[in-house]
């Protein structure tokens, strides 16, 4: 008989774990109930609108359609890793300033796969940012602000400027 | 959604992995996942054991041999996308592979496992009767290469025998014009119908030209009527009306929610004219 368990090593932002989990496990249930970091967000649970994307090994996948075992041995990312040493990650400034969002359920999707679309290439046009967010749906605000929170995010990593300190504006 | 319980091993090699497919019944391979994993989630598949072939590097890469095109099986949408060396050796991959599901999709999903999975509103298998890919399947007994022609035998089903294993995919490397368009079913990405097209040709008459459609019917075909059509003519855009009338001639076309076999038939005609006219410019 087959192992009904099997060991797993995840690096997820930066921090090594080591678990066990069934094969069937898909990565984004290991994510929110393993890991508790349930900033990744389980939307339509079929593939289709983004919102569970994460980063593995530098690419961005929806982790609803990756199970656990298959991120053995890989480097995680979820949105809980974007801030950095005390300030937001651009993207996460880009989607504030530019209101790239309004009830925030896809944001954590959205927000992964714009930093997958900066780390390849900053300054992509109009168009590039709108076909490399093809798989990530938001019901309410539309794209156009989205589309502008990535342009500002690419300019403000362009000019190597800081990002605000994390807290700096919320709720002002 | 949960898919139901089942084994797991991750193989090393291909002999690792089809020792494993030997040695267990009911056992799946994946690869990328993006077809699987959901149709597991939906348990439209229950195999007792799935074998990740993901973790083979010999089944990854891109390479060009004797002017030949040489992709592995686990080789990502995604790096074919972004490859100098498909992008000049064979414009009609090129032009398919950014066309497929989304980025993300792209990153997991493979080559190799979109031609295996024969899922009738695939793009790729379009692409590989266009090209007459050969699909190398390795065995217990080595290896066996088998022409697109050949191996798509139904829906979702191919010539691969439940103990063997695709290994990698030839293709025409020297270049040849050809290009894919599809009308995209607006939730999914997949095609309602996709044709790939590839032609020569030379002070404005035509060499060879091969058409293929996917998505219309259980398994993508040649539509060999249009292509009888076209070749040796002079291109006008009367040739490519009169060409592409043929393209559904005899078709008995899939229906479902989303288009009726009618609606894909005409599909097939409004398609097959549309990549006709951009990649012969008429």
């Amino acid at each position: 008989m087959e192992e009904t368990h099997v060991g797993i090593s995840v690096e997820v932002n930066g921090r090594p774990h080591r678990s066990t989990v069934e094969p069937r496990t898909l990565l984004v249930d290991y994510l929110r109930d393993d890991l508790g970091l349930t900033g990744t967000h389980i939307g339509c649970d079929t593939g289709q609108c983004g919102a569970c994307t994460v980063i593995v090994d530098g690419q961005s996948v929806k982790s609803c359609m990756v199970l656990a075992v298959q991120a053995d041995g890989a480097h995680v990312r979820t949105v809980e890793g974007l801030a950095q040493d005390g300030r937001y990650h651009a993207v996460q400034q880009g989607f504030w300033e530019k209101h790239g969002l309004q009830c925030g359920f896809c944001t954590p999707g959205f927000m992964m796969q714009s930093v997958q679309i900066l780390e390849d290439n900053p300054d992509p046009s109009d168009q590039e940012i709108r076909d490399a967010l093809e798989g990530n749906l938001c019901r309410c605000t539309g794209y156009q602000n989205i589309v502008e929170a990535v342009k500002a995010a690419g300019a403000t990593i362009r000019s190597g400027a800081e990002t605000m300190a994390l807290g700096t504006g919320v709720g002002a | 959604m949960h898919p139901a319980p089942f084994a797991y091993k991750a193989a090393h090699s291909v002999e690792e992995a089809l020792e494993l497919l030997r040695s267990h019944e009911d056992a799946k391979i994946l690869a990328g996942g993006q077809s699987l994993i959901p149709a597991l989630k939906l348990r439209l598949t229950q195999p007792a054991m799935l074998i990740d072939i993901s973790k083979i590097s010999s089944l990854r890469g891109i390479r060009r041999e004797n002017g030949k095109l040489i992709i592995g099986s686990g080789t990502t949408h995604r790096e074919i996308e972004k490859s100098s060396l498909v992008a000049e050796a064979s414009p009609l991959l090129a032009s398919l592979a950014p066309q497929i599901g989304d980025v993300q999709v792209r990153h997991r999903g493979t080559f190799g496992g979109s031609l295996a999975h024969a899922d009738p509103a695939g793009d790729w298998p379009a692409a590989a009767l266009a090209v007459d890919a050969e699909l190398v399947i390795a065995g217990a007994h080595g290896t066996r290469t088998v022409h697109a022609s050949d191996f798509f035998t139904g829906m979702l089903s191919t010539v691969i025998n439940a103990d063997e294993l695709l290994t990698e995919i030839r293709v025409p490397g020297e270049g040849t014009p050809g290009i894919y368009l599809k009308h995209r079913n607006a939730a999914s990405g997949y095609a309602t119908v996709g044709v790939a097209v590839t032609a020569t040709h030379n002070h404005g008459r035509i060499g060879t030209v091969s058409i293929a459609v996917t998505g219309a019917t259980p398994v993508a075909f040649r539509a060999s009527a249009a292509e009888h059509a076209l070749t040796g003519h002079a291109v006008s855009a009367h040739l490519l009306d009169e060409a592409a009338s043929h393209a559904a001639d005899g078709l008995e076309c899939l229906s479902d929610i989303h288009a009726p076999a009618a609606y894909r038939a005409q599909l097939v005609k409004v398609m097959v004219r549309r990549a006709l006219g951009k990649l012969l410019h008429a």
